[in-house]
């Protein structure tokens, strides 16, 4: 997919955190990386993205399709892509199945024993056999952030955003975390990943778009950056993040 | 949920007892008061009224459950009208939340009944419980305003990401999790509107207080009146309240 900015701005207050965003990514970019400091504005460029966020100024382009700038048609355009956060996705209330099953059937038309039966399918595909009635507060860390990838794939998205989805959990649990995202990345998946795990976005990215106080400092794909980033920022970031890796 | 459901029984039974230990208690001790005073009890002036308590606490069973119901419509429809989009909706509801909340029940009835009832010539019953139920429910909109707004920013995101509209929203995400943290201090708003009920008297509505008064001033009775209605309130209240606690522990998914 090519993924396209111009001048994407927006502000919180009077606090810019896209400051004229401007950037293209190959039209065949699978995985796409969003890296730079906290606070840079890659949660921010990532809801642009998934149309969860109108920007005040600037488009977005996704195969050459303008995004829109209205509820009615962002609420379309979301309805076609994959979200997962940092934390707290699933609803509380609702079993692991439930949370797949019901925007299948709410959102996306699907049959009652149509909709459980991708919901099993996937969390079974995402290694959570068995645990389809628990409610999150019943799972770990990783189950939970494994459920919501499973509810964002079941629709079948064009685009699967995730931001940050290890950076509340321990090791172990980033691990399998990380695993299920490979493998969907090795499957064909078209995904966005904020992340500041550099040497988990060496492997599976295919461009990285580095940001930091709202704009694009780099836009390259994944190989050239990571064997010799252009900008000094990006040096001193990679430098900070491995020193203990 | 097993261990619960085997535990609900002893559960019951150590709850009944206690609530038999307090009752015996609390009624010595009134006895004991009543003859340090040497209250002269007149319980046959009291019994030769017990139809007409009967049909006084059905009338207060029927408006109060009529308010009810229709509080809780209130309470909704004041708590979205607060959280509206159009600034004039959110005014209008604020406003009357604030003149409900700020002035006495009394003078509502009052007005309710010498304006509204006379000027469109409706019944006095009518004009009572929705009176009531207004004031209860702008009580009510307060409570689901507070359990709708601590649901927090970023489930009303993750419903966004999953392309929920905002109906569905409110239907599938909000209300089911609200519900749950309003569920207290609903239940402590429905049983004052039950006692708040008897200020239904000042509009002529029969209710069960306005009975025990007419009881009191024609067979000379006083408290043999007013302890039979304070019983017959709780026997309302109590259930009502232990419902109510069942149901959050139904709901308690969060732990
Ligand atoms: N909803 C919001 N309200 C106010 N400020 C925000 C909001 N979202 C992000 N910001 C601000 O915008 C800037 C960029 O944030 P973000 O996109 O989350 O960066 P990153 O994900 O790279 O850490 C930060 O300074 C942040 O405080
Ligand atoms: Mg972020």
């Amino acid at each position: 997919m090519r993924l396209e900015a111009r001048d994407v701005t927006k502000r919180f207050a009077n606090h810019a955190a896209l400051d004229g965003a401007t950037f293209s990514t190959a039209g065949d970019a699978g995985v796409v990386a969003l890296l730079g400091p906290s606070g840079g504005g890659k949660s921010t460029l990532l809801r642009v993205l998934g149309c969860l966020l109108v920007p005040d100024a600037g488009e977005v382009l996704i195969d050459g399709e303008t995004l829109p700038h209205d509820e009615a048609g962002a609420l379309l355009a979301r309805r076609r892509n994959g979200f997962v956060f940092q934390g707290y996705n699933l609803f509380p209330h609702l079993s692991a199945l439930e949370n797949v099953a019901l925007p299948l059937r709410c959102v996306h038309s699907m049959a009652a024993d149509a909709a459980e039966a991708r919901g099993v399918e996937l969390l079974a595909r995402l290694g959570l056999e068995g645990q389809e009635k628990k409610r999150p507060a019943e799972m770990s860390g990783g189950q939970q952030q494994r459920a919501a990838i499973a509810r964002a794939l079941a629709p079948r998205p064009r685009l699967l955003l995730l931001d940050e989805p290890t950076s509340a959990l321990d090791p172990v649990m980033t691990a399998e975390v990380l695993d299920v995202v490979r493998e969907l990345a090795e499957g064909g998946q078209q995904i966005v990943l904020a992340t500041h795990e550099v040497s988990f976005a060496r492997r599976v990215a295919d461009w990285v778009i580095f940001m930091a106080a709202g704009r694009v400092e780099e836009s390259r794909p994944a190989k050239e950056f990571f064997e010799a980033p252009g900008s000094t920022l990006a040096q001193q970031y990679l430098e900070g993040l491995s020193r203990y890796r | 949920m097993e261990s619960e459901k085997n535990n609900a029984r002893p559960e019951v039974a150590r709850h009944l007892l206690w609530g038999a230990v307090l009752f015996i208690a609390v009624g010595s001790s009134l006895y004991f008061a009543f003859s340090a005073v040497h209250y002269r009890w007149n319980w046959q002036g009291a019994w030769a009224y017990r139809q007409e308590f009967l049909r006084g606490l059905g009338m207060t069973l029927l408006a109060s459950l009529a308010a009810m119901v229709l509080s809780m419509l209130f309470g909704v429809l004041f708590m979205l009208g607060r959280r509206a989009r159009l600034v004039p909706v959110r005014l209008f509801c604020a406003g009357v939340v604030e003149v409900v909340r700020g002035t006495p029940l009394l003078v509502q009835l009052l007005v309710g009944y010498y304006v509204v009832a006379n000027l469109f010539g409706l019944d006095r019953l009518i004009v009572g419980i929705v009176v009531l139920a207004v004031f209860e429910g702008a009580y009510l909109s307060e409570i689901f305003r507070g359990a709708v707004e601590s649901i927090g920013a970023s489930q009303r995101e993750s419903a966004r990401a999953v392309g929920f509209s905002p109906m569905q929203t409110y239907q599938h995400v909000i209300f089911p999790q609200a519900l749950r943290r309003a569920l207290p201090g609903t239940t402590g708003q429905l049983v004052s509107l039950i006692k708040d009920s008897s200020l239904l008297s000042v509009i002529g509505v029969e209710e069960v207080v306005q009975k025990v008064r007419s009881m009191n001033s024609a067979a000379y009775t006083s408290l043999e009146g007013y302890l039979p209605l304070a019983i017959a309130y709780l026997l309302v209240t109590l259930p009502l309240s232990w419902w109510a606690r069942r149901l959050e522990g139904r709901f308690a998914y969060e732990t």
